[in-house]
């Protein structure tokens, strides 16, 4: 008996092979060939392969058994070109040219496994065994053993997926399945004018009619398809092949996975499709079923429907002396064609009577009606079959057919609720589901009444199930009736516990083959009826999908991308080295590396910095009702400022902490210029949107993020009023017109300029702000002009040694403005504000609150930042706080800090300890502000 | 004939036994029980909050009388759903104890139950991508270290040592900066927690009622005396709630609302691979949480779908997007496929932190809002929950989860301390 | 992937839109009770069917929306502006 085999072409095989085309590949380091439109599993087959891969724990031999997404053994490992997948689906993988293919899950090859001896031990580790051992003296030592014996393939460092796509559509009419239920319901939709998307998992529509033998309108089933596609083609039909429905999600929305696209238009050769529809039509079809009897693993058993495809489609004839089981009718059709293509076959009906015994005798069949399979008989793959009746046969090939399975999973995917039908022995549509129809096979019906004809089969044959002891169920976790009986023995006898204990329908063909056959069982063994059994849902992925190809081109860059500045390139001529804040990218400092921190702290203090300010917000506020937005919105009010001045203040959450801090600019009475912290922008927007939807006329104030329209360039020192001057905006400078915390209108380059003095430095400083397009020109200027250029780093040195804060650095989620000293609002105010009454809850009310206060070290090395101070209670170390900001300050010669610590305020003077990571420092709680108290150098 | 109640102890020698007896042996897990009139206490909620508190009733506290009403399949709601990570680097002193409480109790679980629940202490750390990053969890380091919890800073060489596949080229979106690590940290498989609470509170005669959902409270006398049932009116001294995402819709019908707000979770599980990843990796910056199952297969889970839904399921964008950040953390994963997603009901609370205690209905008891936490503290959560209802009072460790923490504003703020779920 | 029709832009996806808590809330007066700032600071319907929520649509219009859903089917049942 020679096993599978390419047969000659005649005509009547191989109809989806171009023959012409011959194409190389490996399989475990043999070299094979195969043609153009092969799948990997048709050539292996053509090649006579047989063992493809060893089983997840008995590492029995196993075979190939399906021809597409529902096959459980030939899980592979592929290498072609860029692409790696350790676990491809042979029978769904396109034969390419130079593919490594790799069986995978044994120690050494599927033909010679090493672990082969574990299924001598197979009675002692039946299902969940593993929660009943590996318990002494501890699971870990067990668990390496475990974890190398488990998985399919393998990846490692160098394993790497092409990049992928993905595309939208929104149709009126999505069809899922091209068969001839499908293209009716499409051809429906699109004559009457709908926008229509027909998809379908093979390389061309007709779904079963392409290898069935069927005469539909007087054209056998390839030419009738055929015929069909051009009419959909005709109606505008929007087709897609090789696409597969992985998903369907709320409001008609499916995913799709299309595959076999040409490396041009994409490296991994998938497409992702997100698509919305008006109705989605389920033609999906069904899936054989297995039959129960011992042994029923061995490679060489294989679906009756599958032998078939392989035959017409690929040419491959799976075997030369072939016994096929089966329940029902559809399985002769399959005899027949194998004895055409010169196979001796006798049929095993486990029915008593079947209208199509004597045309197959006729046709020199061999039938035996009222017989079924006792165990299939070989040693590593099938030799023969032994049958209920006694009969032994001789066989290379066993062809099953158990009945049908229509193919539900997106039906329940949009939350439909199957039900049982005893009929055909399958689950099928129950409840309705607005949008979405189910038809043809998909539906349990194929006639034209919706009756089931005598294809379908009835209740799986459990006979073998009970008197055999090896009965696979689940061949991918190699689950045994067995191991149900056990799960029932034990209690785990609703269905969920059963599939969770045993792990039958959990591998990655989702039990697509097990499911039904597991229920059966299940029922019989707790005395119920399959119905009253319940069903597991079904969960997307329909098949499973690269993780490249979910990804799509959300990776690198585009995944959380970093924002700029509009100057950027200006800094890094300048040498700027960058750091990403947040989300921005901004200049850290200037320089080869960090000690170029201290000069430009020095230039800050003593000389004349330029700084590029312009990610800080700039939100507009206008309107009749802006004033008493902002006074909602801050905690200082806001409305008593007078125009062409600025005001700092802060915004609380509604818990009383501190949101945000800014300073608000008022242009007029009736325009605000509100800026925040870099990197918050968005949220404070968001906030004082919300508000004013919530509570004021939205005809009375308006909100405009001007953020990025303007750059400001921030000029900090003793000389800053020098370089500002040589940027002649034509407004006075002069300090009584520009006091600080006030601003004017002038010009740069034509355009309107805003000039600012306000200090985030602590020396006299003056923010411009310009149009975004004209800030390298202004940086420029205060350059020649003389200005040194500073970065975030220091600045972040400059503003703690003059004790400023980072809001959500310096503060945290509970901070409110008495912790950090400002507490005139709190007291004063009697108007609503957002966290007003939070200020006054017990929490925010008691002792022992975290305050700001500064630290200084008791040494010459900054206390690093995360440092905790402690104190001890009886026995305990208990935290009173932590370091917020901490760095060697340049002015002062020495380290400065902030700190959030319980009860700060009353503290100052005291030394304490401070923990970090197992090593202490010490220092002393000191005022915030370590330079400059009064503020003088902000007038110099 | 051996008393129902008998379970057959388990170990390899008894598996042997069996293996050649045809597994004929073995015996219920748990008994499925018809429920009685009325119970000392009754627990509403049959995931591994609800079965460890019952099991340290009858244990701990000898309460003799115990059901425990499940409405569908025991551990059938979040505990069967969760990436099963368990671990306890919390920031607050409040949450430590209580997290790490339950880490000690994973610890002894398998030998203290008789049933494995593959406790794997493979430690876990979590990436920190920026200076900055690494400042903040300098600061939740040293709090944890502070609150008895030992965790190491990593160099970026250590963290790339110990998760080989993460990128460390220079452009990648995730630069590794350095780790925060909990070696104590690890995974457990999740059904068995539940089974194995189930099966020792079975054998401590606790009625475990399953298909019972309760669907009306009836008080008596000023607290509540009983619950209506599908399967009958159940009265008890006490009765505790651990039903998760369901809390709002319970308490509606007992007439008073909570802090609770009910999310998807989505959890993922790739097709399995021979190891690949010995640890348990996290980035609080893209919220990507993934480790690898003993079967191989890799556990993936994200951020919150933030619509609230009850449908276990979530949206396919979150999918993408948790996915898209673990393939650009490890390229090479870009490989591997998705097997399955599915999604829980999380209730989450302001705060990120549990309530714990009397509800607004004498007789009544909360145990919920572990929002995505639930899994790690089922030991914890059990153990204090047990003690609430055998006593009527807090145990310590559980005062500072009272309900009534709202109402003064003492929230244990987990949400905003660095911490990721 | 759900669809939201918002009553100014028609029809979006889900992805536009932010969740932003109960609708109906009433913001208490200063002088409240710490009990009724509780309330209105963290009480949740959090309903288990038809609900009424705030939701903002940040990638669109940017207004703030009521929306009338289900949170177990989710069926989308009305939408309205704030603003009558």
């Amino acid at each position: 008996m020679s096993g599978p085999q390419r047969i000659d072409s005649s005509g009547a095989y191989g109809s989806g092979i171009d023959r012409a085309q011959r194409i190389d590949f490996s399989f475990d380091g043999e070299p094979m060939s195969g043609f153009a439109g092969d799948t990997v599993a048709a050539a292996l087959l053509a090649n006579g392969v047989r063992l493809v891969g060893r089983s997840f724990k008995y590492h029995r031999p196993r075979g190939i058994f399906t021809a597409g997404g529902e096959e459980p053994n030939a899980i592979v490992d592929l290498r072609h070109a860029q692409r790696h997948d350790p676990n491809a689906r042979a029978t769904l993988e396109p034969l390419q040219h130079g593919m490594t293919i790799r069986s995978t899950h044994a120690r050494g090859t599927a033909q010679r496994d090493t672990f082969s001896f574990v299924d001598r031990f197979a009675r002692f580790i039946p299902a969940g065994f593993y929660y009943k051992t590996f318990m002494w003296p501890r699971f870990r030592l067990y668990e390496g053993m475990i974890r190398a014996l488990a998985g399919i393939g393998r990846v490692d460092a160098s394993s790497r997926a092409p990049g992928s796509r993905q595309q939208f559509l929104n149709v009126d009419r999505c069809v899922i399945g091209g068969g001839p239920a499908g293209i009716a319901a499409a051809l429906a939709a699109a004559r009457a004018g709908k926008k229509v998307l027909l998809v379908d998992d093979h390389a061309q529509l007709g779904g079963s009619l392409r290898w069935r033998s069927a005469r539909i309108d007087d054209l056998e089933g390839i030419g009738w398809s055929a015929a069909r596609e051009r009419d959909l083609r005709a109606a505008g039909v929007h087709i897609m092949t090789q696409t597969t429905a992985v998903g369907l999600y709320d409001h008609n929305a499916v995913v799709l996975l299309e595959k076999g696209l040409p490396p041009t238009k994409c490296a991994n050769g998938e497409c992702l499709w997100q698509v919305r529809a008006q109705d989605i039509v389920l033609a999906s079809g069904a899936i054989e079923r297995p039959l129960l009897f011992e042994n029923n693993d061995k490679p060489g058993v294989m679906l009756a429907d599958a032998v078939l495809r392989y035959l017409r489609i690929y040419a491959v004839r799976c075997g030369e002396r072939v016994v096929v089981a089966t329940s029902n009718d559809s399985a002769y059709g399959v005899a027949h064609e194998l004895t055409a293509a010169g196979a001796q076959c006798v049929v095993v009906d486990m029915r008593g009577h079947s209208d199509l015994a004597a045309t197959a005798r006729a046709a020199g069949i061999d039938v035996r009606l009222g017989d079924s399979i006792d165990s299939a008989l070989g040693r590593t793959q099938v030799e023969g079959a032994r049958l209920k009746s006694g009969a032994t046969l001789a066989a290379d090939l066993i062809a099953v057919s158990g009945g049908w399975t229509p193919l539900i999973h997106l039906y329940c995917h949009a939350r439909g609720k199957p039900r049982w039908d005893d009929r055909i022995a399958a689950l099928v549509p129950g409840s309705d589901v607005p949008g979405l129809q189910v038809v043809g096979s998909a539906k349990g019906a194929d006639t034209a009444d919706d009756t089931p004809s005598a294809s379908w089969g009835g209740a799986p044959d459990l006979w073998a199930a009970s008197a055999r002891r090896r009965v696979w169920v689940d061949l991918q976790h190699d689950v045994t009736t067995k191991d149900i009986e056990l799960a029932v023995r034990e209690n785990f006898a609703s269905v969920e516990h059963l599939k969770r204990y045993t792990t039958l329908g959990m591998a990655t063909d989702q039990g697509k083959t097990s499911n039904v056959n597991g229920l059966a069982i299940l029922a019989a063994q707790t005395g119920r009826g399959i119905d009253a059994v319940g069903v597991t849902t079904f969960r997307p992925p329909f098949v499973p999908v690269s993780m490249a190809t979910i990804a799509a081109k959300s990776l690198g860059e585009l995944q959380s991308p970093v924002r700029r500045l509009a100057a950027e390139n200006v800094h890094r001529e300048e040498g700027a080295h960058f750091r990403e804040y947040g989300d921005l990218l901004r200049p850290a400092w200037y320089g080869l590396d960090a000690s170029a921190i201290a000069r430009e702290c020095g230039h800050a203090r003593n000389g004349v910095a330029v700084f590029d300010a312009s990610s800080l917000g700039k939100i507009e506020v206008i309107g009749p009702q802006a004033a008493a937005l902002l006074d909602f919105i801050f905690y200082a009010r806001m409305s008593t400022l007078a125009p062409g001045r600025l005001r700092y203040g802060l915004a609380l959450a509604e818990s009383g902490a501190i949101f945000d801090d800014g300073v608000v600019l008022r242009l007029a009475p009736e325009h605000f210029v509100v800026s925040c912290s870099s990197g918050h922008v968005a949220a404070m927007v968001a906030h004082l949107e919300e508000w004013r939807q919530d509570r004021f006329d939205l005809a009375h104030v308006f909100i405009h993020d001007a953020s990025a329209h303007w750059a400001t360039i921030a000029v900090s020192g003793p000389q800053s009023k020098h370089v500002v001057a040589s940027l002649d905006a034509g407004a006075p400078l002069d300090d009584e017109q520009l006091p600080h915390m006030a601003a004017r209108i002038g010009t740069f380059a034509g355009r309107p300029a805003r000039i600012a003095r306000v200090s985030f430095t602590g020396e006299r400083c003056y923010e411009i702000a310009v149009p975004a397009r004209l800030a390298a020109d202004l940086w420029r200027k205060a350059r020649a002009a003389g200005a040194e250029p500073i970065g975030v780093e220091a600045l972040g040195v400059l503003r703690a040694e003059k004790g400023y804060i980072f809001v959500g650095q310096d503060t945290d989620s509970e901070t409110m403005p008495h912790d950090i000293g400002v507490n005139g609002p709190r007291d004063k105010r009697r108007d609503a504000f957002v966290g007003d009454r939070s200020l006054f809850t017990p929490f925010a009310s008691r002792t022992g609150r975290r305050q700001l206060v500064g630290i200084a070290a008791s040494g010459n090395q900054p206390i690093p930042v995360g440092a905790h101070p402690v104190e001890q209670a009886n026995d305990k170390l208990r935290s009173i706080g932590y370091v917020t900001s901490s760095c060697w300050s340049p002015a002062l010669g020495r380290p400065v800090a902030l700190g959030l610590v319980e009860d700060g305020r009353n503290r100052l003077g005291e030394e304490l300890q401070f923990e970090y990571l197992g090593t202490r420092y010490s220092g002393t709680l000191v005022e915030s502000c370590f330079l400059d108290p009064t503020g003088a150098r902000l007038h110099a | 004939m051996k008393d129902a109640a008998h379970k057959r102890h388990y170990s390899a020698w008894s598996l042997f036994r069996e293996g050649l007896r045809g597994q004929r042996g073995w015996t219920p897990a748990w008994r499925d029980r018809d429920p009685e009139s009325a119970y000392d206490v009754v627990i509403i909620g049959g995931g591994g909050h609800g079965l460890a508190t019952a099991y340290y009733l009858a244990k701990q506290h000898g309460v003799k009388r115990v059901a425990l009403l499940e409405k569908g399949w025991i551990g059938g709601g979040n505990t069967g759903r969760n990436t099963t990570i368990i671990r306890s680097n919390y920031f607050y002193p409040q949450s430590a104890a209580l997290y790490d409480l339950s880490v000690s109790l994973y610890e002894g679980l398998t030998r203290e139950l008789n049933y494995n629940i593959m406790f794997s202490q493979r430690g876990l750390i979590e990436i920190a991508h920026t200076d900055a990053e690494l400042e903040m969890m300098a600061r939740a380091a040293n709090a944890m270290r502070i609150n008895g919890i030992p965790i190491e800073l990593l160099s970026r060489e250590r963290t790339l040592a110990l998760a080989p596949l993460l990128d460390a080229s220079p452009h990648t979106r995730w630069p590794v900066r350095g780790a925060l690590q909990q070696r104590r940290a690890g995974t457990a498989r999740h059904d068995a927690v539940a089974w194995g609470y189930a099966r020792a509170a079975d054998a401590l005669g606790v009625h475990i009622i399953q298909n019972c959902e309760v669907t009306g409270f009836e008080m008596a006398a000023g607290r509540l005396g009983a619950v209506n049932t599908s399967r009958g009116t159940i009265r008890a001294e006490r009765f505790g709630m651990a039903v998760a995402g369901n809390s709002s819709a319970l308490a509606k019908l007992a007439g008073f609302e909570l802090p609770i707000q009910s999310y998807t979770l989505q959890a993922m599980v790739s097709e399995p691979v021979k190891p690949c990843l010995d640890t348990i990796v996290l980035s609080s910056a893209n919220g990507v949480y993934v480790s690898q199952s003993d079967k191989g297969e890799l556990v993936l889970g994200g951020n919150l779908d933030r619509c609230p839904s009850y449908m276990q399921r979530g949206s396919f964008r979150v999918t993408q997007s948790v996915i898209a950040s673990l393939v650009e953390m490890f390229p090479a994963f870009a490989t591997l496929k998705l097997m399955r997603q599915w999604g829980g009901v999380v209730d989450t609370t302001p705060d990120n932190s549990p309530i714990i205690g009397p509800s607004p209905v004498p007789g009544l008891f909360l145990n919920c809002g572990w929002g995505t936490g639930g899994f790690k503290a089922i030991p914890a959560g059990g153990t204090l929950f047990a003690h609430v209802l055998a006593t009527g009072q807090h145990h310590p460790l559980s005062a500072p989860f009272d309900l009534s923490r709202f109402e003064s504003g003492e929230v244990i703020d987990e949400a905003h301390a660095g911490v990721v779920h | 992937m759900q669809k939201f029709p918002c009553p100014f832009c028609g029809p979006r996806a889900d992805r536009e839109f932010r969740y932003g808590g109960d609708a109906g809330k009433l913001r208490p007066p200063r002088d409240c009770t710490d009990a009724e700032w509780a309330r209105y600071r963290y009480q949740r319907a959090n309903g288990k069917g038809v609900t009424h929520e705030l939701w903002l649509h940040a990638d669109g219009c940017g207004r703030w929306i009521e929306i009338e859903r289900d949170t177990m089917t989710h069926e989308v049942f009305a939408t309205r502006s704030l603003v009558p």
